[in-house]
């Protein structure tokens, strides 16, 4: 009814490709973007804004980012943490070897580094597919991990082997570190996160977003189509982990605001990307938010939002919960609805379209 | 329908989560927001201390009504050993007006650090942690008694020349030391190597990577073919059974295998069976029920069905860290209102408590523990201590003491400890000077 296009006509090739080819998606994503922008910093408590705003912020650029590979591409990896860590202490050495470059700038450019690491451990997946090569990826999670435990130039010697964030400021307003205020991280989180999936999105509508594609459908057939398969998956890599990277070094130099070597980018982290990329849906940008979404807001709600609300939960239950219900929504959006999220999203929009009429 | 429903649930959702976020209630109560693990693959080791500190401080409640009339509303925050649930757990305990936070990971403490003095909430983290922590003038806001990792491998070593007969007889030796390949398992390495040429023995290393906790078979061959004398455990969770296991396999002498205070679970020892015993571990605390703290608990909190922990399982050495814990932690509460003249005190009043912290042989009795554990006394210069530690053996079936108090050698630890505060302050640019008080103790 309200959700309808009669009316809108698309008169150029431009408008029909449009990725949101409606005026009411487009209303509505410059209400969503004034909400983040204005509404959430001036309202939010500090603590939504930190336990669950700023890491589902940085998260979330890391399961675009394997959504690209994963969705977009079809190559699986569970190497996602590692290269996330690979962005976290890129930007750690390069913040402490030129202190006086902005910061910013530096989180952008870890991301390069990550790019570099990820299409090296790309390369075998010329060779090998689907479980093999999760497997190879898994090396580049061990391997890395070790790396980052092992090699004190990467934390500058620090005796607890840990990286700290020190106080960067971007026109005289800090940004990093301790003193930094919570709405300026979260505002320039946002921003990363608004420009980067600007640009995924339009990286995966055009051509070389098809042509990865069609590597996922069908490599032959891509191959026979003349698409070159050594440069759509060295590049779906590299794109991948640049993503993952920017989302490292948010991770830890926005949100947490320190680490400690080799505990942080663990497997488990990785497992946890590709959950949130299978629940929100392979394949979709607007998944890859709803699926960091549900995996950051769930343990919160349910530890934290429960107990406020009168239901008496211990910690330890909630957490049990936790596991309990991504593992089962998991197997069931894989089994039910591989487009898991996202898919949802769509059929409510489809109805509403057609509503009051069932089709 | 599907759509509908999921919209009401993530509705509902979001209005519980911005509910979350409502104050407490503040009657006259003093908060405290306790990180725990009780789930995750730390949980042995979490559980027990959990247990601990909770029944303390439910027995104070029941018993005095809490500290000096003032009740402690204790609440826990599962962390799961994770970092990022435990930033979370600081948020949480800040939302609340936690008096303090104990972070239990030393990744949660190095996040948590840098806020402390922003946030005005003290963070005691017991023998864990950042060693450059017990720099007070650099630290202000931490806290980490009574010993650090650095004081362990001076213990350590002490222990040993004990053993063969003075420190003279170490040249010539072989120690060992497992450690967890992890930043905290690293920590005694720089002491160890510093007394190793010193003393004119020779260190060996053998790092076990997280992953690879539970399969140690190479690394106690290995042992074996470097005639190792001694081997000390620099563990945590699930690596200390599997140390104990493998020495019992490969029959190194048990009683020659040393843990530090965390490897000293009675969980780590008892899987092991009748291989276990003569294993020895580090403590600066008794292990039993035989003392009247202790009897409190059992008679105002388990008697009562309020405890979580297994009756048996009271006094155990993990479970009695956790009563030690919240025994210094409400001694400085203590402190903190006797300062101020309050009786809810806040986080920066407990700061003020802690600086002053002074639980002496006297003390420990009154507080219903004689013997129970070494004083304690911290200033504001010195947030450690330092303080003597002994080591315990395990006979089979539960721990006993097997030796004196030994002081760590505080004149070689403190200069390296200031040293890295010092790193610690340039590295972190903007790091500030302190420019809290000092209380004199009274």
């Amino acid at each position: 009814m309200f959700y309808r296009e009669a009316g809108q006509y698309k008169t150029t090739y431009q408008s029909d490709m449009a990725i949101f080819p409606l005026r009411q998606d487009r209303i509505g994503i410059i209400i969503i973007l004034a909400l983040a922008y204005v509404a959430v910093p001036l309202m939010a408590s500090d603590f939504i804004l930190k336990t669950i705003m700023l890491p589902f912020l940085a998260l979330v650029l890391a399961v675009v980012g394997l959504n690209i590979l994963t969705g977009y591409t079809g190559l699986i990896s569970l190497g996602t943490a590692a290269f996330m860590g690979v962005g976290a202490y890129a930007c750690y050495k390069l913040t402490t070897i030129f202190p006086d470059v902005n910061i910013l700038i530096w989180i952008l450019v870890s991301g390069f580094f990550s790019a570099a690491i990820g299409v090296v451990f790309g390369l075998p997946s010329l060779r090998i597919k689907g479980l093999y090569l999760a497997v190879a990826t898994l090396a580049a999670q061990f391997f890395l991990q070790w790396a980052f435990v092992r090699i004190p130039w990467l934390y500058n010697y620090n005796p607890s082997g840990a990286i700290e964030v020190p106080l960067r400021t971007v026109f005289g307003v800090p940004v990093t570190g301790p003193t930094a205020a919570i709405e300026v991280k979260y505002l320039i989180a946002l921003t990363f996160v608004v420009v980067l999936t600007w640009v995924a999105s339009n990286i995966v509508h055009g051509r070389i977003g098809r042509s990865w594609m069609a590597v996922r459908d069908m490599d032959i057939a891509a191959q026979l189509m003349g698409i070159k398969l050594l440069e759509a998956k060295l590049l779906a890599f590299a794109v991948s982990s640049f993503y993952c990277g920017v989302s490292g070094a948010l991770f830890v130099f926005i949100y947490l605001g320190g680490a400690e070597a080799g505990t942080e980018f663990g497997i488990r982290l990785s497992f946890i990307i590709l959950f949130a990329v299978i629940i929100g849906g392979l394949g979709s940008m607007i998944g890859s938010f709803f699926g960091a979404g549900f995996i950051v807001a769930l343990p919160t709600i349910l530890k934290f939002g429960l107990p406020a609300i009168g239901i008496a939960i211990t910690g330890a239950i909630a957490e049990k919960i936790v596991v309990m219900v991504i593992g089962a929504l998991t197997i069931y959006l894989l089994i039910v609805e591989p487009h898991g999220l996202a898919r949802l999203w769509q059929i409510a929009k489809q109805k509403l379209r057609v509503w009051p009429f069932p089709y | 329908m599907k759509t509908t429903r999921l919209a009401l649930g993530l509705g509902l959702g979001l209005v519980a989560g911005f509910a979350a976020v409502s104050p407490v209630g503040a009657q006259e109560s003093i908060n405290f927001v306790h990180n725990t693990y009780r789930t995750g693959a730390f949980s042995g080791s979490g559980i027990p201390v959990a247990d601990g500190v909770r029944d303390y401080f439910t027995m104070l409640n029941n018993r005095d009504g809490g500290i000096s009339g003032v009740r402690i509303n204790f609440e826990e925050c599962e962390t799961q050993y994770d970092t990022r649930r435990s930033v979370e757990c600081w948020e949480q305990a800040k939302a609340k007006n936690s008096v303090v936070y104990v972070p239990w990971s030393t990744g949660a403490a190095l996040a948590t650090i840098p806020r402390a003095h922003i946030d005005k909430m003290p963070i005691f983290s017991m023998a864990y942690g950042l060693s450059a922590a017990a720099v007070g003038g650099t630290f202000p806001w931490v806290f980490n008694p009574p010993l650090t990792y650095w004081d362990g491998a001076s213990v350590w070593i002490q222990y040993i020349a004990q053993r063969e007969g003075g420190l003279a007889n170490l040249r010539g030796k072989t120690v060992g030391l497992i450690l967890l390949d992890a930043p905290f398992g690293r920590e005694p390495i720089p002491v160890l190597e510093a007394l190793a040429r010193e003393h004119g023995f020779t260190l060996k290393t053998y790092p076990i990577p997280p992953a690879e906790m539970q399969n140690q078979s190479s690394t106690w061959l290995a042992i074996r073919r470097d005639r190792t004398d001694w081997v000390l455990v620099q563990g945590w969770g699930a690596m200390n059974p599997t140390a104990v296991r493998e020495a019992g396999r490969t029959g190194f002498p048990r009683d020659k295998v040393i843990g530090i205070w965390w490897a000293g679970g009675d969980d780590d020892a008892r899987p092991a069976g009748p291989d276990a015993r003569g294993y020895l571990a580090l403590s600066w605390h008794q292990v039993g029920t035989n003392f009247p703290v202790i009897q409190d608990i059992l008679r105002h909190v388990v008697d009562r069905g309020q405890s979580n922990s297994a009756r048996e399982k009271i006094g155990e050495n993990l479970y009695n860290r956790g009563v030690y814990q919240g025994m210094l932690i409400a001694e400085a509460i203590r402190n903190a209102q006797r300062l101020t003249g309050k009786r809810v005190v806040t986080g920066e009043d407990v700061r003020r408590g802690f600086e002053v912290l002074n639980i002496s042989a006297a003390r420990w009795t009154e507080l219903g523990a004689p013997d129970f554990a070494a004083p304690v006394a911290l200033t504001c210069a010195d947030h450690n201590g330092h303080h003597a530690a002994f080591v315990i053996q395990w006979d089979g079936t539960k721990w006993n003491r097997a030796s004196d108090w030994i002081r760590p050698d505080r004149a070689r630890i403190r200069p390296m400890l200031e040293e890295a505060a010092r790193a610690y302050a340039t590295s972190n640019a903007g790091w500030p000077a302190r420019s809290e008080t000092c209380d004199q103790p009274s």
